[in-house]
């Protein structure tokens, strides 16, 4: 059973009973004030133990079985570059938040005459969605039939483009000679195993082990999740510790029940032997990647690699796992929209997600070639930030001169929310020489607005 | 043995049913039934989810002018008349007909009576109908539509708590349903929910609608709030056990990822697939939070979220 903030506390440098340890309380090392915080810290899983170097021995077994988060974080790399997923710890994102997106893969086979170029698009590819770039995690390659090691020899080594964050691979083989074969060709990054079962589970372990890469335990379709447990159990015993899921479910229903057991019974049972991420496949369909993406994968394998479908799958990852807890802000500066000209409209708002968005998709729907201002109102909405001295003439004075906007342009007319009127007077003060226009109070209502001023 | 754990909910999202045959008063050929979950959307192994999400196709009351020619492309000549159109959409898998009326000069009582009773005419599914989205507009069609269709049962729209009273006063007096739509909030659309109810529209008649944001322009806020309006019906509160009803259809084709454009990026990718795409993912990301009643625009975004053995 998971232990209480007070329970670890007992057990940490700050209530120790040798005086060698207890010189060690509240020494900060682990970056807490206190022994006491850095134990509720513990308790809520949002730590690791490992960061107290003075824990006695007879503690740490006590404390790491309670301080393990309840799925385990697994982590891939590959060119410097780090994935890691798992460490979730509630059930739906607005409990608190997901931590981890899931990775996303595009599988090839070795059979695939196609499959370098496909893996170098993978590598290459990302896009800008608000001033983020989404990219896709790498490649599962499958072994049927083809020259697998060559395989995995000619994609291991491509790299990620820098603005992409791809390169991670995951080898998909039930074979153990196979897999070692591509084990061998992949040694300099460390791939995902796919996967243990439960008539070869011993000797896939045994490289697990080896090759220090994490592996994925699979049960075949009709399973029930006490073998899953017991497989894991097995594997576990044999040395593996990062672990990763496959229940065998492939229907998208039954996908969702069985992600949604396997993550409660992490969470609310503190089960451990299912206390791992999980891996799913999602074929050729975007509905159902997308499932897996809200609902409760650790990896996606998905089949094509199609931009048209690649972009809405990034961008479902990327808001499902926005942390709910903080507004989430767009990049502040100068947003071109329609191909806006030195004579086209200049408006200014917040970088609050919803606000931009609002905003932007109205000015876009419109067509008329426009500059938007994103000011940094530290993710608020207009009259949130107006309110709180977030969104004031200084603050968009300031962003007006630091973008540089006005060597863009050869008018100096700016359009401010009609919510915020009132800065009308300080901002012609902020700002001499610049025409200051109060636009709609709703974004709803800048398609007219714009047309008017475009006509006039 | 490892036991599943199971959540034991103790509340239920109501059954409501829209549409009325001709022995309930109406002239439909069919209704259409939604809600009635015990549980989480496809958890069937702790609850029962005796009604899939219905997909409503919408038709507008003139040719829409400021939709991408990918959407008139592919309703074509029907999209000259409402009557048409519905019975096309009807022809492509749609289980309800939305109607959505625009603000132009034409607008009045009578031209809403007359296509209400053409789209009536022309299917024989049930009908969803939202005014221009202006309160003062929105009374005057949505009053002439109710009376038109006495006892049709049909879902009014959209109802919020700054323009809900004539709205909910006419459902009442001609046998209709009300969207309730509340700013994806909690506690507003409890709210709502309370304010409309307390004019006597029983609670079997109601229906609510977070607002819908689209994939990549806020999906993630009516996602949550909807989850936490699902949890809220099954944990049992009384206010919040109304089925839902989201238009992805009309957000995603407002994103400029799903209009088609020459200089759009290449890793935006090919642009008709990549808008049907945004409409699809943006439905079926809001089926995983719980909707009812999905709005949508494209006819192959309709077989795609069809097809999903989870519809």
């Amino acid at each position: 059973m998971a232990l209480t903030g007070l329970q670890i506390y007992k057990l940490l440098p700050g209530s120790s009973k040798n005086a060698e340890v207890k010189k060690h309380a509240n020494c900060k090392e682990c970056g807490f004030p206190t022994c006491l915080a850095f134990a509720m810290k513990l308790a809520q899983k949002q730590v690791e133990l490992a960061q107290c170097p003075y824990v006695e021995e007879e503690a740490k077994s006590q404390l790491e079985e309670s301080a393990a988060p309840p799925i385990r974080l697994i982590t891939l790399t590959a060119h410097g570059r780090k994935l890691e997923v798992g460490h979730e710890t509630v059930m739906f994102r607005h409990d608190k938040t997901f931590y981890h997106q899931p990775g996303l893969f595009v599988k090839v086979k070795d059979t695939q005459a196609d499959a370098v170029d496909i893996a170098k698009a993978v590598n290459n590819y990302w896009v800008d969605y608000v001033g983020m770039c989404l990219a896709l995690d790498g490649l599962a390659i499958e072994a049927d039939g083809g020259d697998f090691a060559a395989t995995v020899a000619t994609i291991a080594p491509l790299a990620a483009s820098p603005d992409a964050g791809g390169g991670h691979l995951i080898l998909l083989t039930e074979d153990p000679t196979l897999a070692e074969a591509g084990l061998q060709a992949a040694k300099n990054i460390r791939p995902l195993l796919y996967a243990a079962t439960p008539t070869n589970w011993q000797a896939m372990a045994k490289l697990a082990v080896q090759y220090k890469v994490p592996l994925v335990v699979a049960t075949p379709k009709g399973s029930s999740l006490d073998d899953l447990a017991n497989l894991a159990d097995q594997v576990r015993a044999a040395g593996v510790e990062d672990i990763v899921l496959d229940p065998g479910v492939r229907d998208s229903r039954g996908s969702v029940q069985v992600l949604t057991q396997l993550r409660r019974l992490a969470l609310k049972k503190n089960e451990r032997r299912l206390g791992y991420p999980t891996l799913a496949f999602a074929n050729n369909d975007p509905i159902l990647a997308a499932q897996h993406i809200a609902k409760y994968a650790g990896f996606v394998l998905f089949d094509q690699f199609s931009p048209a479908t690649i972009y809405p799958l990034l961008v479902t990852r990327s808001n499902i796992f926005t942390d709910p807890q903080k507004p989430i802000q767009v990049q502040p500066g100068i947003y071109e929209i329609n191909n806006p000209k030195p004579t086209s409209p200049l408006m200014v708002t917040t970088n609050f997600s919803i606000t931009y968005f609002a905003v932007a998709n109205e000015v876009e729907s419109s067509g008329v070639p426009s500059w938007l201002l994103v000011a940094d109102a530290e993710g608020m909405s207009v009259l949130t930030a107006w309110a709180a001295g977030k969104f004031d003439a200084e603050r968009i004075a300031k962003s007006i001169n630091s973008t540089g906007i006005a060597d863009k342009l050869n008018h100096k007319r700016l359009i401010i929310p009609g919510h915020v009127a009132v800065l009308m007077g300080e901002l012609e003060e902020a700002l001499p020489g610049w025409d200051i226009k109060v636009g709609p109070r709703e974004a709803v209502d800048l398609p007219n607005y714009l047309k008017l001023v475009a006509n006039s | 043995m490892i036991e599943i754990p199971l959540e034991k909910w103790t509340g239920k999202v109501r059954e409501i049913t829209l549409g009325a045959t001709a022995a309930e008063g109406g002239t439909r050929t069919k209704t259409v039934t939604v809600g009635g979950e015990t549980t989480l959307p496809f958890l069937e192994f702790e609850g029962s989810l005796p009604h899939a999400t219905a997909i409503a196709i919408e038709v507008q009351d003139l040719p829409p002018t400021e939709w991408p020619t990918l959407l008139t492309e592919v309703w074509g000549e029907a999209m000259q008349n409402p009557g048409t159109w519905a019975k096309s959409a009807e022809a492509r898998g749609a289980d309800l007909i939305f109607l959505q009326f625009t603000a132009h000069d034409g607008l009045n009582a009578d031209h809403a009576k007359k296509t209400v009773r053409q789209v009536l005419q022309a299917t024989g599914l049930p009908l969803i109908v939202f005014g221009p989205g202006q309160a003062d507009l929105d009374n005057d069609v949505l009053v002439a539509v109710a009376e038109e269709a006495k006892g049709e049962r049909l879902l009014l729209g959209a109802c919020e708590d700054k323009n809900y009273r004539t709205i909910v006063a006419t459902a009442l007096a001609n046998g209709h349903l009300v969207n309730a739509r509340s700013p994806m909030d909690v506690n507003l659309a409890k709210q709502l929910n309370i304010l409309v109810s307390d004019m006597g529209l029983p609670l079997d008649r109601i229906i609510m609608d977070p607002t819908t944001g689209a994939l990549g322009y806020g999906i993630e806020y009516g996602y949550s709030v909807m989850e936490r309006q699902r949890l809220a019906a099954l944990q049992g509160d009384n206010m919040l056990q109304q089925p839902m009803l989201v238009t992805p259809g009309e957000e995603a084709w407002r994103t400029k990822e799903a209009r088609v454009g020459a200089d759009m990026p290449t890793s935006w990718g090919d642009g008709v697939e990549r808008a049907i795409n945004w409409e699809v993912l943006t439905t079926s990301t809001l089926i995983q939070a719980g909707a009812n009643i999905v709005v949508l625009r494209h006819p192959e975004s309709v077989k795609r979220i069809k097809k999903q053995e989870f519809i």
